[in-house]
């Protein structure tokens, strides 16, 4: 057994125990510092930000950049008069996409990322198979750094999470940047 | 056949002169990036320290780390495998695939699938395997290896890609725009997503607490392949374990901004658990791994979190390119890692460095990579694998230098030859002389300047 012969190796080379370092955690700051914070990186790394005060927002936006052949879907409940989930969708299903609008946990100022769970997702590959994501955040929900995020993350138990921060990107041909790999082709923050 | 080394194969790197400038650039270009983003970070230099000492942390209790992250993916629904070797790792996925009738694989970026040489096996035993990392795919199709861990065809231009998609892709001849093309392996890699029953993906980092994984990708490649394949295999070096979740925080800032100079990667997916009805497995993989903790002087270039910062900040990677290191991980990382596997074959790979440390201050997890290039260089001479000229000039370097007198006559020889006959040390058959002129001969040595005008002190 691989198992056995590989562990008894470790054990055998493995040096003295070295002491875990401390927790790190780097001083509260301003909700508005935080706020601008994230709006800048969000923008630095590809995603837009659109400014709200009213989720039916988010409505007016997708009605004045989609077509009403278009498929959308979101899992906010108060956006509920898109098509709903039954559950019962293969995940293949959703390569015709074309927006779909989130409500993450939160977000992290530092680098522009939000944090979602599958039960916000409706299915794993939503968020990557859909041609336009959108990400509801609430400025109370905006964290300084990722120190602060997995202090939140601690208590969530979750079949998938993940951090996404703007679209979809490459840059493998001669380090240009192109937005659009094989997930979304763009990330629409409604700050609310 | 005696296959080629280091100084060959950098040669041959070396023939387009422009090309070389152009791929030294563009990779400090990117060394650039990340000084950016790690001094807009008053905490870096803590955040590195944390990791150090992590992940020495992790070395130090390796056994127990995987006893428990085990115990605790399997409660979570994963089948975890153990392999001691590349062979063990690819027969465990190709029996996987085989149980299932499963003849066609896509596979997101992993260095161990390089270093085991998978898509190899695979293909010989009827599996048809496809990159997703645009990097990848592009390397594949040119049936290249990739020549750099975070960006597989860092080598390549524009116009041979476009003639790449052209061949392979069907796009139009002469088309190069980056956008293009991007679209162009968009389409065609949405097509092998939604065909594909398996995906396997690499590990970034495994959570020993939890029994998750997380995978980070800019391209959300990985996940387009595993939230649709109904088994996802994941394959990981068994030094990608930390001890808790809240660990990733330090990782996470650290990883890209190291790599590429960006904040965090687009994606940094935590596979906790199998979706309902999908078969999750990890393939832990030794191969060669628990000697490396057994080498004192080597254990901790398994901190290693494969961000690249050592190749982009490399000058000789940057001027010999990923390829000259005739391994899965080129550059400094590559050339500390390689000889644990095979001494014999790697054996040129240390001496590829100039030691200048640059990779040492750049490493995200303080891996003193310098220091190990040099004690390399010791233990490889000393098991006799340096090629015979080298050992030839290392003897007459200490002869010379262990006799005064004949370190005096060797100078003066020196000198004289420098001075009078040139042509004798600069011809082809010199290596010395490959762009490089040679300083204009002092008329005298140092001792003998210090005896004409020191005459009272001696």
């Amino acid at each position: 057994m691989s198992r056995e012969k590989i562990l008894a190796a470790i054990l055998n080379n493995q040096p003295e125990s070295t002491e875990m370092p401390a927790d790190l955690s780097f001083g509260s700051k301003s909700k508005e510092e935080v706020t601008a914070k994230f709006i800048e990186m969000i923008t630095l790394i590809g995603g837009n930000v659109i400014m709200i005060n009213d989720i039916a927002e988010i409505n007016d936006y997708v009605s004045s950049n989609f077509n009403a052949a278009d498929e959308l879907i979101t899992f906010v409940p108060e956006l509920a008069h898109y098509p709903s989930f039954t559950g019962l969708e293969k995940p293949h299903q959703f390569v015709s996409t074309e927006f779909a609008v989130f409500q993450p946990h939160f977000a992290v100022a530092e680098n522009g990322a939000v944090w979602i769970t599958e039960d916000l997702m409706g299915h794993r590959v939503l968020p990557f198979i859909c041609q336009h994501l959108g990400m509801l955040v609430r400025k109370d929900n905006i964290v300084a750094n990722m120190h602060e995020a997995y202090q939140i993350i601690e208590s969530h138990d979750y079949g998938f999470g993940t951090f996404i921060a703007g679209p979809s990107k490459t840059a493998d041909i001669e380090q240009s940047l192109v937005l659009g790999a094989h997930g979304a082709r763009s990330m629409t923050v409604f700050l609310m | 056949m005696i296959s080629q080394k280091h100084p060959e194969l950098a040669e041959i790197f070396n023939k387009d002169e422009a090309r070389v400038n152009w791929h030294d650039d563009t990779l400090w270009w990117i060394r650039a990036k990340r000084d950016k983003a790690a001094h807009g970070i008053s905490e870096w230099e803590l955040l590195r320290e944390t990791a150090s000492q992590l992940k020495n942390n992790v070395l130090s209790n390796l056994h127990e780390y995987l006893i428990q992250f085990e115990a605790n993916a399997k409660a979570n629904g994963i089948h975890v495998h153990w392999a001691a070797d590349a062979k063990e790792h690819n027969q465990i996925v190709l029996s996987l695939l085989q149980k299932k009738g499963i003849t066609q694989m896509v596979k997101s970026k992993s260095m161990l699938t390089e270093e085991c040489h998978l898509n190899d096996y695979l293909e010989k035993n009827g599996i048809d395997v496809i990159d997703s990392d645009l990097g990848e795919r592009i390397v594949q199709l040119a049936k290249e290896p990739p020549s750099h861990i975070v960006l597989p065809c860092i080598h390549k231009k524009k116009e041979e890609i476009g003639q790449i998609f052209h061949e392979h892709l069907g796009t139009a001849a002469g088309v190069s725009d980056p956008q293009v093309l991007t679209e162009t392996a968009r389409i065609h890699l949405r097509e092998t997503f939604l065909t594909r029953r398996s995906a396997l993906t690499g590990v970034n980092f495994a959570v020993a607490e939890t029994g998750e994984f997380v995978v980070c990708t800019n391209e959300g490649n990985a996940d387009m392949g595993a939230h649709l394949a109904e088994i996802h295999i994941a394959s990981m070096g068994i030094e990608k374990l930390i001890p808790k979740k809240k660990h990733l925080s330090v990782f996470l800032r650290l990883l890209t901004r190291s790599a590429t100079g960006q904040p965090i990667t687009t994606y940094s997916s935590h596979f906790k658990k199998p979706r309902p009805g999908q078969e999750m497995h990890l393939v832990l993989v030794d191969n060669g791994r628990s000697i490396q903790l057994g080498r004192e002087s080597f254990r901790n270039s398994l901190k290693c979190i494969r961000c690249g910062a050592c190749m982009n900040t490399c000058p000789v990677y940057r001027r010999s390119g990923g390829h000259s290191y005739h391994n899965a991980i080129a550059g400094p990382i590559g050339a500390i890692l390689a000889p644990n596997l095979d001494m014999k074959e790697y054996a040129d790979l240390p001496f590829a460095s100039t030691l200048c440390g640059s990779c040492t201050h750049v490493c995200p997890v303080k891996i003193d990579i310098h220091d190990q290039l040099y004690k390399w260089r010791q233990v490889i001479v000393k098991e006799g694998y340096v090629p015979a000229s080298k050992t030839m000039a290392m003897k007459i370097m200490d002869f010379t230098l262990s006799s005064p007198t004949r370190f005096k006559l060797a100078g003066k020889v020196g000198r004289w030859t420098l001075k009078n006959a040139g042509f004798t040390l600069n011809n082809k058959f010199n290596p010395w002389f490959k762009n490089r002129e040679m300083p204009e001969a002092p008329k005298e040595s140092f001792t003998e300047w210090y005896q004409r005008n020191h005459k009272d002190n001696l």
